[in-house]
C-alpha cells in the first residue's frame, strides 16, 4: 500500500521550510532556504516577497523530489506564515509595489498615535478584538497606501491586492495573474484589525477606519479546507490548509480543547491558550485572536500573549556581547552561577508586547553589583523569558477563568533544561515538549491533511501526540520565585519609566 | 603596527564580516565592508574558498564560513550545544523505535546523561538529564569506553573502571554495544558512537527498553533496532562535522 503524505511550507521570518509529514506526523522529508532580512532605515524591517516566493517554490520543489522515490504520494499541502507580515502587490503583472513589510518592523508608530487618538478608535478594540498597534497588518496596509506612489489610487481602481504571506503564497501557487486565488485564512485576517473577530468578515466600519479599500482585500476562509490548487507545483496538490505560524503551532500541538495552550520558544516566545468557540474579552493585556477553524464548524477562538524577545535575547548575548559562541553555550555559561546574583534583564528592544503593550519601553539590565559576573547576566537573560512568560499566563488566566494544568512547549529554547525547568517552576505549572518540534510544520500539515481525508478526525491527530520530555515544578523553588516575582515587575516598570518621553 | 602581513590582515577582516554577516553577503557587499576594492577582495575570497576557511552558495554567490575554519575551533564541544545539534534525531529514534532515547559524555567512571527523550507511550517517566550512570555497565559506557581505550593505545587503562577488555575490543570493532541500564535486568540498552568533526567519539547515543524488545534469545540486539540507532548515531554526527 502507498503511503498518503502531506506538505507543509512554514514560511517563516528568516526563513522557508519544506517538510513532509507521513500519517503518523512524522517528519519524511525537509528543505530550507533563509531569505534576506532588509534593514533600510533604523526600525524597519523588510522582506523581498519575490525572494519568499521562489524560495517557496524551490524546496517545495526538491521536497517533492525527494519523496518522489519513496513509495508514497504527497495529498495535499498546509501552509504556516509569519504573521502581521504585509505585501500589496498588482493583479496584472504579479509583481509587488514594495517589499513585504514584516511584523517587526516598526515605522507605524506614529501613524498609530494617532489613530489611537482618534474618538472613534474604541472601534477597533471592539469589533478586532485587540487594541491598535503597529503590530498587526492593517497599519502596514495603511502606510504603503499613504506611501508607495499612486498605491491608493491604483487600489480604489482595483489593480492592486492586498495578502499577508499565506495570501501571496496561495495566490502564486494557484496561477499568479493567470487565475491565481486571492484568499487568505481565517487567523491570518484576525491580525490585520480590519476583520470582526465575531463574524469572521472583513467589517465595513474598520475598512472606514484604517481606510482601506474593501477591493484590495482577499476572501476569508477556514483554515482547514480546500483554497485552490497548486498549479504552480509539479505534481500539481491541493492547498487544503492554512494557518498564522502560531495557531499552526496550537493545532500541531493538538490543542483543541478550551483550555489547552502551548508556548513556542523561539526568536520571540508566542503563548497561545484555546478558549473554544467563546471569544474571551481581554481586560489584562493578551489578545483575543482566532485559533482556528475547520470548514463547515463554528470559529475556534485562543488568547495569546506576544513576547517579542526570548531567544532574541540569547542572540544578543551571542553577537552583540560575545559572551558565548553559539546559542546553547547560553546554558553552560548560566550553569556556572547558582542564582542571579540579584540581577535582572529586561529585554525591551522595541518596546515590550504582551501583557504591557509599551511601545516607548527600552531593554535594561537592574541590580548591577560588582559581584554580577557573566554567568549571572547568562542566568537573568534566560529568567527573562520565563518571567515573561509568567506575565502572559498571569494575564491570561485573569481573562479566561482558565487555569493552566500543563504548558505544551516548543521551539529551539525547549532544549535548554535550565530554562524549562525555571518555566516549571516560575509557572508552578508542569511543562511538557511533544515528540515532533516542528509544530509550526506539522500544524499546517494536519490541517491540510484533515480537510483531505488523510486523518479522519482531530481525534486521529490528538493519538499521534508523545510526550517527549516533562520538567516538573519544584514545590520549594516555585514558592520562592512567586515571593520574588515583584522584583521582576519592578525590573519591568522600570523599563518602561526609562522609555518614557 | 609594523610587521604585521597585509593580505593576513585584509583576509582576517573579511573573515570577521563574513562570520557577522550569517551568510548574507556578496563579494560587493563585503568589498565595502572592508573598504577595499571589490578585484582585491574576490581575489582574497578565493584563496579563503580554496582552504576551506569560507563557503560559497553558488546560486546566490554569497559566502559563509567554511568548515575548515569551523574544525580549527571545534577542540571543545558543549554539551549544551550538542544537545541541541542531536534533538531532532534523538526524537525521531525515540519516534521510530519506541523506546526511551539517551544521549551521554564519559566522565571517568561514570557516563553523564547529555540527554534524555522519552518512550513515546505517555507513561509516567522522569527526565534524567544531568544523573550518572555506571559506564563498565551500560551500553552507552562501554561505547564510550571502546573509544576512550582506542585512543590511550588500549591494553592498559581507561582510568580504574574494572571493564572486560575483549569486550571493548570488539565494541570497538563493530561499532556499537549492548548492556544494562540499572539493576534491573529486565531493561537493556543499546547505543553507538557519535563522531565530532575531528572524527573522535565525543558521544554515544543509544537506546533502552525492554531487554525481550531490545535483545533477541542470544542476547543480540535485534537488527531492526541496531540499523535504527546506527543510522540515528550517524545522522548526528554529520549534524556535527563528521564527514565519515
Amino acid at each position: 500500500m502507498t503511503d498518503r503524505y502531506v506538505l507543509a511550507v512554514d514560511q517563516g521570518t528568516t526563513s522557508t521550510r519544506s517538510i513532509v509529514f507521513d500519517r503518523s506526523g512524522r517528519m519524511v522529508a525537509v528543505r530550507q532556504r533563509e531569505h534576506r532580512q532588509h534593514f533600510p532605515r533604523p526600525g524597519w524591517v523588510e522582506h523581498d516577497p519575490m525572494e519568499i516566493w521562489a524560495n517557496t517554490q524551490r524546496t517545495a520543489a526538491q521536497v517533492l523530489r525527494d519523496v518522489a522515490a519513496a513509495d508514497g504520494d504527497v495529498v495535499a499541502l498546509g501552509i504556516a506564515n509569519q504573521r502581521e507580515t504585509t505585501v500589496v502587490w498588482d493583479r496584472a503583472t504579479g509583481r509587488p509595489v514594495g517589499r513585504a513589510l514584516v511584523w517587526q518592523d516598526t515605522r507605524t508608530a506614529e501613524l498609530v498615535t494617532e489613530l489611537s487618538a482618534r474618538p472613534d478608535a474604541a472601534i477597533v478594540a471592539e469589533r478586532a478584538g485587540m487594541d491598535i498597534a503597529g503590530y498587526f497588518a492593517g497599519p502596514r496596509l495603511r502606510w504603503i497606501l499613504d506611501h508607495v506612489p499612486r498605491a491608493r489610487e491604483r487600489a480604489e481602481a482595483g489593480e492592486l491586492l492586498f495578502g499577508t504571506m499565506e495570501t501571496w503564497l496561495i495566490w502564486n501557487l494557484t496561477g499568479g495573474p493567470e487565475g491565481g486565488v486571492h484568499v487568505t485564512d481565517v487567523t491570518n485576517a484576525s491580525r490585520t484589525l480590519l476583520m470582526d473577530v465575531r463574524t469572521c468578515r472583513w467589517d465595513a466600519d474598520l475598512l472606514a477606519f484604517f481606510d482601506v479599500p474593501a477591493v484590495m482585500l482577499p476572501e476569508i476562509r477556514p483554515s482547514v479546507g480546500v483554497l485552490g490548487t497548486a498549479t504552480a507545483l509539479s505534481p500539481a496538490i491541493p492547498i487544503a490548509g492554512a494557518l498564522g505560524d502560531q495557531q499552526a503551532a496550537l493545532f500541531g500541538q493538538v490543542c483543541f480543547a478550551p483550555g489547552d495552550a502551548k508556548c513556542t520558544y523561539g526568536t520571540g516566545s508566542f503563548l497561545l491558550q484555546n478558549t473554544g468557540t467563546e471569544l474571551v474579552r481581554s481586560r489584562s493585556g493578551s489578545i483575543s485572536t482566532v485559533a482556528y477553524q475547520l470548514a463547515g464548524e463554528p470559529v475556534r477562538y485562543a488568547l495569546e500573549g506576544s513576547v517579542a524577545v526570548a531567544g532574541a535575547l540569547v542572540q544578543w548575548l551571542r553577537d552583540g556581547l560575545g559572551l558565548i559562541a553559539t546559542a546553547p553555550e547560553v546554558e553552560t555559561l548560566a550553569r556556572t552561577v547558582r542564582d542571579n546574583g540579584g540581577c535582572y534583564v529586561v529585554p525591551a528592544f522595541s518596546g515590550l508586547l504582551a501583557p504591557h503593550w509599551r511601545g516607548e519601553a527600552r531593554g535594561l539590565v537592574a541590580g548591577l553589583t560588582g559581584y554580577v559576573t557573566k554567568g549571572h547576566l547568562a542566568r537573568a537573560a534566560l529568567e527573562a523569558t520565563g518571567w515573561q512568560t509568567r506575565d502572559v499566563v498571569q494575564a491570561m488566566e485573569a481573562d479566561s477563568g482558565l487555569s493552566l494544568a500543563a504548558l505544551r512547549v516548543d521551539g529551539g529554547m525547549t532544549t535548554n533544561n535550565l530554562l524549562m525547568q525555571f518555566v516549571a517552576d516560575v509557572l508552578d505549572t508542569p511543562v511538557v515538549r511533544p515528540m515532533v518540534g516542528e509544530t509550526v510544520s506539522l500544524g499546517a500539515a494536519y490541517a491540510a491533511g484533515l480537510a483531505v481525508g488523510v486523518w479522519s478526525d482531530v481525534e486521529a491527530l490528538k493519538r499521534n501526540w508523545h510526550r517527549s520530555a516533562q520538567w516538573t515544578p519544584v514545590p520549594a523553588r516555585a514558592r520562592a520565585l512567586s515571593a520574588e516575582y515583584p522584583r521582576w515587575e519592578r525590573a519591568v516598570q522600570l523599563s518602561i519609566a526609562w522609555g518614557a518621553p | 603596527m609594523p610587521g604585521t602581513v597585509q593580505s593576513i590582515e585584509r583576509a582576517a577582516a573579511i573573515l570577521q564580516v563574513v562570520a557577522g554577516s550569517g551568510g548574507t553577503l556578496g563579494v560587493t557587499e563585503i568589498a565595502g565592508a572592508v573598504g577595499l576594492a571589490k578585484t582585491t577582495t574576490h581575489s582574497l575570497l578565493r584563496t579563503l574558498l580554496a582552504v576551506g576557511f569560507v563557503d560559497q552558495d553558488r546560486s546566490t554567490g554569497r559566502y559563509s564560513l567554511g568548515a575548515g575554519l569551523l574544525r580549527l575551533g571545534a577542540g571543545h564541544l558543549d554539551v549544551n550545544e550538542l544537545r541541541a545539534r542531536a534533538s531532532n534525531w534523538a526524537d525521531a529514534l525515540a519516534s521510530r523505535s519506541g523506546q526511551a532515547v539517551r544521549l551521554a559524555t564519559l566522565a571517568g567512571d561514570h557516563v553523564d546523561v547529555v540527554h534524555h527523550v522519552f518512550r513515546p507511550d505517555d507513561s509516567v517517566q522522569v527526565l534524567d538529564v544531568g544523573t550518572r550512570l555506571p559506564a563498565a555497565t551500560t551500553a552507552l559506557g562501554k561505547v564510550l569506553l571502546a573509544s576512550a581505550a582506542g585512543r590511550h593505545g588500549g591494553g592498559t587503562g581507561v582510568g580504574d573502571v574494572a571493564v572486560d577488555r575483549v569486550e571493548l575490543a570488539e565494541v570497538r570493532a563493530r561499532g556499537w554495544a549492548t548492556g544494562r541500564v540499572g539493576p534491573d535486568l529486565g531493561v537493556s540498552g543499546l547505543a553507538a558512537p557519535v563522531r565530532g568533526s575531528t572524527g573522535l567519539v565525543v558521544a554515544a547515543l543509544g537506546i533502552s527498553g525492554p531487554t525481550s524488545v531490545v535483545l533477541d534469545g542470544r542476547g543480540a540486539p535485534r537488527p531492526a533496532l541496531l540499523t535504527m540507532v546506527l543510522d540515528a548515531a550517524q545522522a548526528v554526527s554529520r549534524e556535527l562535522g563528521h564527514s565519515g
